[in-house]
């Protein structure tokens, strides 16, 4: 894939959000989008207890047992319509990060606002709706991320009925599913019947359906061909310029965060080596571990 | 909401689905006739199974009797026809019971924190090494002569078995992307037990309690053969085995009968569990494909 990087976000091409005021309730910060950051962390880390080491390996019983560090003091911040793209290597704590940026996994320390409010993992589905109305996911692998057992019309309508969203839930999955250029007939199917591509475009409807302002997608391209891949990274681009939304994108490919994100940041075991602008980092990587990042992008000539 | 609707998940639609295979339609079929047999024998059987008439002492299949009479003149066909209420009775009763157990015991081995969670997980791991028919003897003997002893000691039995595979195939599933989407979508845990979990442990389950149903009906007359099932009167096909054994190579063609129907109810459950587990497979199920990958 082709490195070019991508001037800023494309989002004064689209003035008109397809958000209805309705949709904003009035709970909501009266602040402009531009004053406050999506997202805002500080100082996170993980770490995952590894399995026991057996008495015969060394490990002593009721000894405390040893921990990997997934994710380490890491910073970052999201500006409100900005992009964001995540590099790392597999086993740098990409996902790691992405589950705590959703809420789905409690960090040992540091803190997360979404839109100045603290996120923080419940086991109660409500407690964090606000957070799941917003910022919606797109994971890795789209063969794994659909329930075999329900209709793909079933799929897109779970975020709707989950976040109990005001809308005929059924118009709206026909319009998303449109939106990710899926036929209309795609909704009584299972996602057997479908190929990686189109699947992976049921996982980027379903994420779209409750109107999110968030997309965090983990590695969304990565279980795809190539030719499908420029297809679901062009299809992502248009639709986060289409509905302005911001963008965390997380990827081993410098690649494919050149493409659609104005902001960059390299992580590598656990932590984050270096940030900035995307063209930047793609130009002037002040890290060694950057340079060899950009190194392992395949060229291929522009055709 | 009508998304749920159109894939057939009715229980018409498994009935469909089931039909569709071909172990599915046989182990209906056999099913059914075991059904069938236990309603007939509610209204109608050719003599009064209990009924004694030295004058037919070992009278031979096809004549008055139709599969013959044992040594006191009791009809075997309506001895077989009479035990099938007892056989499906223990069946159905049993494999409802373990499958309640069953899930329940797996899902508390999985849902609750850490600390509880591995509590049910010892505890399953200790009731699997009871053995099960020692139970069952156990209680048919301190509650001689009742069928829900047998049903009660089989199915607390059996429901731990399932809920040992069960709970592998729950946290099969707790473990995958689609669940980990349902939480980031909003998903509570009732919601994921109930449209994630459930219907994707099905398949194995389905398996799980076609063989329960078939090893309680094994069950049953092994302990009716060991005289622990219903009180004498009651007939029953492993008493029938008990009954005629003694016989077995002076009239081995009429100990033929009560085995016959024992093993054929066996595999008539394994094979509609067969169906049903080919038939919940979304997998398993032919559906329209769609062109290749391509954006409009």
């Amino acid at each position: 894939m082709t490195v070019h990087p991508k001037p800023p976000h494309p989002t004064s091409a689209h003035p008109t959000s397809d958000r209805p005021a309705s949709d904003r309730p009035a709970s909501r910060p009266a602040q402009g989008p531009g004053t406050i950051p999506l997202f805002e962390v500080a100082g996170l880390s993980r770490s995952y207890p590894l399995p026991h080491a057996g008495w015969r390996a060394g490990g002593r019983p009721g000894g405390r047992r040893a921990r990997r560090q997934a994710v380490r003091d890491v910073t970052l911040t999201l500006p409100a319509g900005s992009s964001l793209g995540i590099v790392g290597e597999s086993g740098s704590g990409k996902s790691t990060l992405v589950r705590l940026l959703l809420g789905l996994d409690r960090p040992d320390s540091g803190t997360i606002r979404y839109r100045g409010r603290p996120v923080r993992a419940s086991h109660r589905s409500r407690d964090l709706r606000w957070l799941r109305r917003d910022v919606q996911v797109v994971l890795q692998d789209p063969v794994a991320s659909l329930d075999p057992r329900l209709t793909v019309g079933a799929i897109v309508a779970e975020p709707l009925e989950c976040l109990r969203i005001d809308e005929d839930h059924g118009a709206r999955v026909e319009e998303v599913l449109a939106a990710v250029g899926l036929p209309a007939d795609a909704r009584d199917r299972f996602p057997h019947a479908f190929s990686g591509g189109q699947r992976q475009r049921i996982a980027i409807a379903r994420a779209l359906a409750p109107r999110p302002r968030v997309l965090v997608g983990d590695e969304p391209v990565s279980a795809l061909d190539m030719s499908v891949r420029a297809q679901i990274l062009d299809l992502l681009g248009e639709l986060t310029a289409a509905h302005r939304l911001g963008l965390i994108l997380v990827s081993h490919d410098l690649g494919v965060v050149a493409r659609l994100c104005d902001q960059a940041a390299v992580m590598r075991a656990g932590e984050i080596v270096e940030r900035g602008p995307t063209a930047a980092l793609l130009t002037h990587p002040t890290h060694p571990y950057t340079r060899a990042l950009l190194d392992a992008v395949p060229r291929l000539p522009i055709g | 909401m009508s998304a749920g609707a159109g894939a057939g998940r009715g229980a018409g639609g498994i009935v469909r689905g089931v039909l569709r295979t071909r172990s599915g339609r046989l182990g209906a079929a056999l099913s059914g006739l075991i059904v069938l047999a236990a309603l007939v024998s509610l209204v109608w059987t050719p003599y009064d199974p209990t009924q004694v008439d030295p004058a037919d002492s070992w009278a031979p299949p096809f004549g008055r009797h139709p599969l013959g009479a044992d040594r006191l003149g009791r009809d075997l066909c309506s001895q077989l026809l009479a035990g099938a209420r007892i056989t499906l009775a223990v069946a159905v009763g049993t494999t409802a019971l373990a499958a309640v157990i069953g899930l329940a015991l797996a899902l508390s081995a999985v849902l609750p924190p850490p600390p509880v969670a591995r509590g049910v997980v010892h505890l399953v791991d200790v009731l699997v090494a009871f053995p099960l028919l020692l139970i069952a003897l156990v209680l048919a003997a301190v509650f001689p002569g009742r069928t829900w002893t047998t049903v009660v000691a089989l199915g607390l039995g059996l429901g731990v078995q399932v809920g040992r595979v069960t709970r592998g195939e729950l946290r099969r599933v707790l473990a995958t992307d689609y669940v980990l989407a349902a939480r980031a979508a909003g998903a509570g845990t009732g919601r994921i037990v109930r449209r994630h979990l459930l219907p994707n442990v099905a398949p194995t389950l389905w398996v799980q309690l076609s063989l329960t149903a078939g090893v309680a009906v094994v069950a049953e007359a092994a302990l009716s053969y060991l005289g622990l099932g219903p009180p004498p009167p009651a007939p029953s096909w492993g008493r029938s085995l008990h009954d005629l054994q003694p016989y077995l190579t002076l009239r081995p063609l009429v100990l033929l009968w009560p085995g016959l129907a024992i093993v054929l109810t066996v595999l008539g459950f394994n094979l509609l569990g067969d169906g049903l587990r080919e038939a919940a497979d979304p997998h398993l199920r032919p559906a329209p494909h769609t062109a290749v990958d391509g954006a409009p």
